[in-house]
């Protein structure tokens, strides 16, 4: 532990803050369609794609219709992508000559990406085509990112409606989140990153030989346009295995701040949105609040944890900081601070191998992503999310002081909780169920890397991150295996591992924004009441305060029995497995 | 039902022309033209030959004459890139650290009397994230700088002004710990030898 790590840290808190109400405000005037300054640019590009995927006069959606078109989208996305990956050979810019996925790894990819996962079982620079990466992997980050953008401004509205039950357009919602605000901030991003000395090309593999006369092959690609939309859309697909760990991806200390300030960004300044589409920006505050102190708290216990050596440098005799699979220009600082950073945001980018944490250092990547990926979370599902355990705070607060709970002047009944409950249950079922019948049957051993706590630790992280739309990985799990040959020869999938893995994410995704869009269309145009005596407020520290106690207790309650089988135990033992 | 199919289609097909293709291609020509070294993998070259990339770390072992790399668990195989991903309390990457700390005194303890376990830093024993981490700690080159020195014939305090010209210690050190790139240091050094 450094002071100049605790000032990084805090700069970033200050910046976050910062940009938080300028790009929180200008996604609110893009969604409300008033004109910005790149209206007089993209204007008329918009104009068109919105007139071809909606019509000249987009007729509002209500929450029936507008998960209808998300649906519907998102399925045509996946198919999409799965040809693209089982047809690489026979595609342009595939200078290695790769082959084609195989089927089960293929649907594990398809569903990471479609679900806004990024989960990896793939290892993009030894099977994936320049082609597969751009058309493929790169162009779903900018989608399925925009899917919950969208989605998050629609269950938005849906809380803020005073009459009507419409949530918006899905097509004009999805156009406006591409053009106005992920495609502008990836070119800017992108170009930054080139600076820095990530790479951008599209040549093929180069050979060489070292200075000491060994030989060594570089893998190039177009890499700086996609690690832009992984970040700032919350997928987070390296395109290489190794992630940002690779300086070819994150070449410096200063594109590693930024890139996290990317990860954190558009997530943060959606509670902003929110505040102002609700017309009282301290809502959206209180949520923010909430989320950076999770962050803090998580930052707090996983950066000490990192600074320290593991029981296995220890017992071998070494010193200093737990080195292992970090990166020296990042340190224990700068991993720690991408990996709370990733696993708050629902963002599968990491910078180190997060198997190779301390017990506790890895503990807190966990429990970042089983509050239900709502410290900041994913775009938009970080919202919605966020937004279903407000009413289950309000709920609980309700029954505390027995009044009939209400949200901003709306009554929360029956139906609201019932599908909270939903959205807010589903996801830990299908962890648990998942990690449970991997650990338990032979199937989910062949992907076990390490021996002891470790190897139940890769499991449970496995589901939690890909059941969560994370997609960070304690990487020894292994959901493929690639012989030693050039392109994917003889690569095959593991079964198990891909399909259950990519049936989580799918139903990790959907299920809880289908319960988040029936919430909305339920509490839109509902009668208000007008704010009395015994109204509880919930822009105040007070709430602040027990929207952090719900969720926790909430996450604590579902997830600790099993973190104390893994990382915990590890945590506690300096004994060796 | 089927109006959204259709939208659904001419989307992916609109979008992943302007996202899967204009954009990348875009942002290539604006990388080629604005940075060309970097948007090609920074490669340097030596007496005209390319010798490597200032981002990718490479295998110096037994090359007693040049700065060490840290640990790898590829191989310093930069195209299959990987990190050990071996746990915390794992007691195989306890024998591996062990390995590489004594591989580590045996060759630098005759250069530097008096080296202890307490004093070789960790990035020295530990495998990089990536296996091709092209940097070392300072700690690190100042240790190695000792026995390069000796190999090469070269003063000390030279090789130690070689090592602080190649070290990176951005914003005071804000945005990490100052680190030190190995072939950038290597090639300085053959480069001294030259003239």
């Amino acid at each position: 532990m450094t002071a100049s790590g605790w000032l990084q840290i805090g700069l970033l808190l200050v910046l976050l803050t910062g940009i938080t109400p300028l790009l929180g405000g200008y996604i609110h005037r893009v969604f409300g369609g008033e004109r910005v300054l790149l209206t007089h640019v993209l204007g008329p590009a918009e104009r068109r794609l919105s007139a071809l995927l909606a019509g000249r006069e987009p007729a509002g959606q209500d929450w029936k219709g507008y998960a209808g078109s998300v649906l519907m989208f998102s399925a045509v996305c996946w198919l999409a992508l799965f040809l693209i990956l089982r047809t690489q050979s026979i595609q342009p810019f595939n200078p290695q000559g790769f082959r084609s996925g195989p089927w089960d790894l293929s649907f594990n990819t398809a569903s990471s990406l479609v679900s806004d996962t990024g989960w990896q079982f793939y290892a993009g620079d030894t099977t994936l085509s320049n082609f597969a990466q751009m058309a493929g992997i790169a162009v779903h980050g900018f989608l399925s990112a925009a899917v919950g953008v969208a989605t998050g401004i629609a269950v938005a509205r849906g809380f803020a409606n005073r009459s009507g039950k419409e949530l918006g357009n899905f097509w004009v919602d999805l156009t406006r989140a591409l053009l106005y605000v992920l495609l502008p901030l990836a070119i800017v991003g992108s170009v930054f990153l080139v600076s820095e000395g990530a790479i951008q090309t599209l040549a093929g593999n180069v050979h060489l030989s070292t200075l000491a006369g060994g030989s060594q092959t570089l893998a190039l690609g177009p890499v700086a346009s996609q690690k832009a939309i992984m970040l700032l859309g919350s997928a987070g697909a390296g395109f290489y295995a190794v992630n940002s760990t690779i300086p070819f991806e994150d070449p410096s200390g200063v594109a590693n701040f930024v890139q996290v300030l990317m990860i954190l960004a558009i997530p943060a300044a959606l509670t902003a949105t929110y505040g102002r589409m609700v017309g009282n920006r301290r809502q959206g505050w209180a949520l923010y609040a909430v989320m950076l102190a999770m962050f803090l708290g998580a930052a707090a216990v996983a950066y000490p944890a990192e600074s320290r050596p593991s029981p296995a440098m220890r017992a071998a005799g070494a010193h200093g900081l737990n080195m292992e699979g970090k990166e020296q220009r990042l340190q224990a600082s700068d991993s720690t601070l991408m990996a709370v950073a990733a696993t708050a945001v629902g963002n599968g980018s990491t910078n180190a191998a997060l198997d190779s944490f301390t017990g506790l250092g890895g503990s807190i990547p966990m429990a970042n992503m089983m509050t239900g990926e709502v410290i900041f979370g994913s775009v938009g599902s970080g919202l919605f999310g966020m937004l279903l355990m407000v009413l289950l705070a309000v709920f609980v607060a309700g029954l505390m002081v027995g009044r009939t709970p209400e949200y901003l002047g709306k009554r929360i009944e029956a139906r609201e909780i019932k599908l909270v409950t939903i959205g807010a249950i589903a996801v830990p079922l299908i962890v648990l169920f998942m990690t449970a019948w991997a650990i338990s049957t032979r199937y989910g051993m062949r992907s076990i890397f390490n021996a002891g706590p470790q190897g139940f630790s890769e499991t449970l992280y496995t589901y939690t991150s890909q059941a969560n739309n994370n997609g960070s990985a304690f990487a020894g799990y292994v959901g493929f295996s690639q012989p030693h040959a050039p392109g994917n020869v003889g690569a095959a999938g593991v079964t198990f591992a891909d399909l259950a893995g990519g049936a989580a994410m799918l139903v990790g995704r959907f299920l809880p924004m289908l319960a988040a869009l029936a919430v909305a269309g339920s509490l839109s145009g509902k009668r208000t009441i007008a704010a009395g005596e015994g109204t509880m407020r919930t822009d105040t520290a007070v709430f602040a305060a027990l929207l952090l106690a719900t969720i926790s207790i909430v996450a604590l309650l579902t997830f600790v029995p099993a973190l104390m089988l893994g990382p915990l135990v590890q945590a506690l033992t300096p004994r060796l497995f | 039902m089927l109006r959204q199919l259709r939208s659904s289609l001419q989307a992916v097909i609109m979008l992943t022309l302007l996202l899967g293709l204009a954009y990348p291609l875009v942002i290539t020509g604006l990388a080629q033209v604005l940075w060309p070294h970097q948007a090609n993998g920074s490669r340097v070259e030596q007496d005209g030959r390319l010798v490597g990339s200032l981002l990718i770390g490479q295998d110096f072992r037994d090359q007693e004459r040049y700065f060490q790399s840290r640990p790898s668990a590829s191989v310093y195989d930069a195209v299959a890139t990987a990190a050990s991903n071996l746990g915390p309390n794992s007691r195989r990457l306890s024998l591996e650290i062990r390995q590489r700390l004594g591989a580590f005194l045996r060759r630098e303890g005759p250069y530097n009397p008096g080296l202890t376990d307490a004093a070789v830093p960790a990035d020295a024993v530990t495998a990089s994230g990536s296996g091709v981490d092209p940097d070392i700690s300072m700690a690190n080159a100042a240790i190695q700088a000792h026995r390069v020195a000796a190999v090469r014939g070269l003063p000390l305090a030279a090789v130690m002004r070689l090592v602080a010209e190649h070290t990176d210690r951005l914003a005071g050190g804000l945005f990490g710990p100052g680190s030190v790139n190995v072939l950038a240091l290597n090639l300085a050094l053959d480069a001294a030898r030259a003239p």
